[in-house]
């Protein structure tokens, strides 16, 4: 078990050497005029370019600016910002609790709906509720993310007026930071007022940004739900006289779920790729609309840090998938 | 999928069920034909047709030009002109027909799509054979060239596939082919790893035995037993593919990194242009959102039919 | 064939468990009568894999249900069971457990019935088993479903019945996952929980189908002793008259979904009637044989059939077939100690007695042997 952890996390190293690499490059070799002139805007002298360009580092050769790049990170430094000057490192973690929250919660509304409907949709297989889950799934998942986030917001906040359009809190809201998950600050702090207005407005960035998960997830449960549905177990256990609740917890949906939980795992890269694009559009400030921002204004150090943020986590979280795979089935679990 | 029929051992009632035109025609021939009856299959097909006939006549269902701009004196900061006799559609933020916009806007999508879906498929088909091929052939430098590209593979896939395309087309400039490219490059790993496993798994079967035990050289084995049998979901991928390279043009557009052309017409800018009016004139917005996701809901339709009808486990 | 009887309110569900030795005039058990199956979905052409199937099992009696793969013999286990998909099934018929009709039972009455009064072994191991549920809790949950058991007790249990189909070290084994056991075992595991709550009724669907010769007595074995001492009624279905010789007390030979031949295994064995039947026979190995004698198959498959409505299914492969196969349907008549559907019996002497007669058996030349030359050896012959 342990040995499984540590091989795989061995693994991550050249994936991530190579990654650097290439962001590198990328980064590096575009066309263009790069930063400081992002940076200091069309009618900045030829000097202060030059000027940023020293600073920073731009003109030396690449190999020699690469080798610096990693020298620095191994040293923990993750440089900083060319835009505001903040640490790379720091901006990160302080805006990572507010993509993690959305991204759970949008997680939390795909699995909790997703599931279920997937089973009936099964149970009911070519009948009417399988009919209108299945094109429900495929009209979620022709969706763009921002287009339903854009009709979201106009239904339920412009029209109704039902829930907060746009930011985390409602602004001047007086509520005590602790962690930087607003609903569980408002939880620890007693501020269930905090708490409670944090998930008004968590609601509707996280069904836009859950329902292409929420998609997926429909589908796979429902796929590998009808397959487990044939199996000579299910019949074994419907000859025991179970009953169906039994029969269906832990017969059926234990099994059904070993394909979910993969996926459920490889939806993580769809939550922060979605995560860019909801919090631009509902002015939350994560790590998406922050590197959104550094994508826009090439802000190099930004960009290449947080990816690589992006992929060690996103790596870690697909461990930890692998490694809860192994507790539901036990054919799989490591032995070595 | 047989009429339920229980799994005890009956096998005749499988045979019996299956209609007799059915039996020991090949894979593709009979997907063919099962595509024909199911009814998602021909909605896709449907909506992918005027998609294309839609893109390639254009200037034949219009009588203006798109990106003109032509009318942007009608436009006024508080208003832009809804439907009327002469632009039935009305205008868009732009000043230039809605209708216009909206069928030239399909062109863009399906050269955008089909494009980089196209660079997707050729890389990672590519990567995928050079791993799938010399793995399934195996021994020490077949393992290890599989190795070696799986590890590529594995680097590309360790960043989500939009931020991929972003960073790629945040870094090259922002003309049509860097966009192409960048999405399609978010497209590999999938076709790669789809490729190689499945050729893998044809691998270990029988036949590939048998012809290696016959003494065929192994690159024919590869090529004319193993790919073959193997591709057939890297097309069904592609045909998904299609969807997600419409729905990421528009994302890559959402963020501003998208053909910057004004006088290209593109869904996804439209979208973008028309949000800060989203409230009081949400037929700017809803017009072409509705166009990407019907897009998108044609090839996904036909992507997942096509799937269907490949698998032996689903025929009906 | 006794004429189906229909018993209304004797309830013997718990004491007074009849002999053994099935009884004459006993009431059935189980009653299965005129019982057909239909496949197909609403706007696809109906198969019929079971059609007008009537037989009979009285406590504690061995019933065995012989035919090849297609016959029906699954489908009618699973009918009795309520274990049809219930969507594209059409049962017809009716099927009484102790005077209860099962097909009309509601969905709740037939879980308290299944695993408690009427349990099955299926006939592969290897996917009988759930395989991310350890074991001990597959046995462990069939008894705490119909009887007043905690927990603790359950996995007692569980321990007791692991022990008493010899899988060693039971207490240990519980906790293990079926892809941790051979097959033999697994099938082991599967007739323990079959018999965990000691039903009443027992189905095995081709229990040693699935194994490896070598292991098939041993299971079989095991599944006889305990069927003795649970004194559980037996419906044994198989494509083997080997299993059937040394475990049945009556044989339904089915062929196309219909019985073609129903009696005692003595008179069976002694003189099949049934070209089927003789064929069947004739395949099997016999242990009397003389040396180097062919062993002979039935030609064709069980797919080449003619539909009952136009004559008699096995015509096609029959070697006695005449004219009047192909044309005329054959009938379910009483011949003397059996019930016979064959218009030119191996053997014609005797015909059809009317009116139920009791004519006894007649050594016939057909192959007066026992029926002990077709078993199949067994651990107590080792």
């Amino acid at each position: 078990m342990i040995r499984f952890v540590l091989r795989r996390l061995a693994l991550m190293v050249p994936v991530l050497l190579g990654l650097s690499i290439l962001l590198f490059i990328w980064v590096r070799s575009l066309p263009g005029e790069g930063p400081a002139r992002s940076l200091l805007g069309t009618r900045a002298t030829p000097e202060r370019i030059e000027a940023i360009n020293e600073q920073y580092g731009f003109n030396d050769p690449l190999l020699e600016q690469y080798l610096r790049y990693v020298g620095s990170l191994l040293r923990g430094d993750f440089l900083s910002s060319i835009r505001d000057g903040k640490p790379v490192l720091d901006t990160f973690f302080d805006k990572l609790p507010v993509t993690v929250e959305l991204s759970l919660a949008a997680l939390l509304f795909a699995i909790v709906v997703g599931i279920p409907l997937g089973y009936v949709a099964a149970r009911y297989q070519g009948r009417a509720p399988d009919t209108a889950v299945v094109s429900g799934s495929l009209l979620g998942v022709a969706t763009p993310v921002f287009f339903l986030a854009l009709l979201l917001k106009l239904v339920f906040a412009n029209w109704l007026g039902w829930l907060p359009a746009t930011f985390r809190q409602t602004p001047g809201i007086d509520a005590t930071q602790v962690t930087g998950f607003a609903v569980l600050d408002g939880l620890l702090t007693r501020e269930y007022d905090a708490a409670w207005d944090a998930v008004l407005h968590l609601l509707l960035p996280a069904i836009a940004l859950g329902t292409i998960p929420l998609a997926i997830i429909v589908r796979i449960t429902r796929a590998s739900v009808a397959e487990v549905l044939q199996e000579d177990y299910v019949r074994t256990a419907e000859s025991k006289g179970l009953r169906r609740r039994t029969v269906a917890r832990r017969h059926v949906l234990r099994n059904a779920m070993l394909p979910v939980s993969t996926t459920i795992g490889l939806q993580v890269g769809l939550l922060f790729s979605g995560a860019v694009l909801t919090e631009t559009v509902f002015s939350f400030q994560g790590i998406g609309s922050y590197l959104f921002q550094a994508i826009s204004q090439r802000d190099y150090p930004v960009l290449q840090g947080y990816i690589i943020f992006i992929a060690i986590m996103y790596s870690l979280i697909n461990l930890v998938v692998d490694l809860l795979y192994g507790v539901i089935d036990p054919r799989v679990r490591v032995s070595t | 999928m047989t009429p339920a029929g229980p799994s005890a051992g009956d096998d005749a009632l499988d045979l019996v069920a299956t209609p007799a035109d059915e039996r020991g025609t090949s894979l593709w021939r009979g997907a063919f034909r099962r595509l024909r009856r199911n009814p998602s299959a021909i909605i896709g097909a449907a909506i992918m047709l005027v998609f294309v006939l839609v893109a390639i006549f254009a200037p034949l269902l219009t009588s203006f030009r798109p990106g003109t701009g032509e009318f942007f004196g009608q436009v006024t900061p508080s208003s832009v002109p809804g439907p009327s006799q002469e632009h039935w559609l009305g205008l868009d933020t732009g000043g230039s027909d809605m209708w216009t916009q909206l069928l030239y806007g399909a062109r863009q999508s399906l050269v955008y799509g089909v494009a980089s879906t196209l660079v997707g498929l050729t890389a990672g088909a590519a990567l995928g054979v050079l791993a799938g091929g010399f793995g399934a052939v195996g021994g020490r430098v077949g393992g290890w060239v599989d190795t070696a590209v799986m590890r590529v593979v594995d680097i590309l896939l360790s960043i989500p596939s939009l931020l991929l395309a972003v960073s790629i087309a945040a870094i090259i400039t922002q003309d049509s082919l860097a966009i192409i490219i960048a999405i399609g490059a978010a497209q590999v790993p999938i076709f790669a790893r789809l490729l190689r496993s499945s050729m893998l798994a044809q691998g270990k079967s029988d036949y590939v035995l048998a012809a290696g035990a016959l003494g065929f050289r192994k690159r024919r084995i590869v090529m004319s037993h193993i790919l073959p049998n193997a591709i057939g979901p890297t097309i069904v991928q592609a045909t998904l593919n299609l969807a997600t390279a419409t729905l990421e043009v528009a994302a890559l557009s959402y963020l501003g990194l998208g053909p910057d052309d004004p006088r290209v017409a593109e869904w996804g800018r439209m979208l973008v242009n028309a949000q800060s009016r989203f409230d009081a004139d949400p037929r700017l917005a809803i017009l072409p959102g509705i166009c990407i996701v019907v897009t998108a809901l044609g090839f996904t339709l036909f992507g997942e039919a096509l799937r269907e009808s490949l698998d032996p486990r689903s025929r009906r | 064939m006794s004429p189906p009887s229909h018993q209304h309110g004797a309830d013997v569900l718990t004491d007074g468990r009849a002999d053994r030795t099935p009884v004459q005039g006993d009431q059935p058990l189980l009653s299965v009568q005129d019982l057909s199956v239909e496949f197909g979905l609403r706007g696809q052409k109906r198969v019929r894999a079971v059609d007008s199937v009537s037989f009979d099992i009285r406590p504690g009696e061995h019933v065995g249900l012989v035919g090849e793969s297609g016959s029906g013999k699954s489908v009618t286990s699973l009918a009795i069971m309520g274990l049809l998909p219930r969507r594209g099934a059409h049962v017809s018929g009716r099927i009484t457990y102790e005077g209860r009709d099962l097909l009309t039972a509601s969905r709740a009455e037939m879980s308290q019935l299944r695993g408690n009064d009427i349990a099955m072994v299926f006939q592969d191991p290897m996917t009988s088993l759930n395989p991310v549920v350890p074991i001990g809790t597959q046995l462990a949950e069939v008894v705490t479903r119909h009887r007043r058991l905690s927990k603790s007790e359950a996995r007692d249990r569980a321990g007791d019945l692991l022990a008493r189909v010899g899988i060693p070290d039971p207490r240990r084994r519980l906790k293990e996952y079926p892809h941790q056991l051979s097959g033999g075992m697994r099938q082991r595991v599967l007739i323990a929980i079959a018999l965990a709550c000691e039903p009443r009724l027992l189905i095995a669907d081709e229990p040693t189908t699935a194994l490896d010769v070598t292991i098939q007595a041993q299971v079989l074995e095991v599944l006889k002793e305990l069927v003795a001492e649970t004194e559980a009624a037996l419906l044994m279905i198989t494509h083997d008259l080997g299993v059937v010789a040394g475990l049945c007390d009556r044989v339904n030979v089915m062929y196309s979904g219909r019985i073609v031949e129903s009696t005692t295994r003595s008179v069976l064995f002694g003189e099949p009637r049934h070209p089927y039947t003789g064929g069947l026979l004739r395949s099997i190995p016999r242990l009397d044989a003389p040396r180097g004698e062919p062993l002979v198959a039935i030609p064709g498959s069980p797919t080449n059939t003619l539909p009952w409505t136009q004559g008699c299914a096995f015509a096609p492969r029959c070697a006695h077939v005449q004219d009047d196969c192909r044309t005329d349907p054959p009938a379910l008549l009483e011949h003397g100690p059996r019930m016979l559907r064959c218009h030119h019996p191996l053997d014609g002497s005797d015909g059809p007695t009317p009116g139920g007669g009791s004519a006894g058996a007649r050594p016939t030349a057909a192959g007066v042997a026992d029926e002990s030359a077709y078993r199949r050896p067994t651990e107590e012959d080792a």
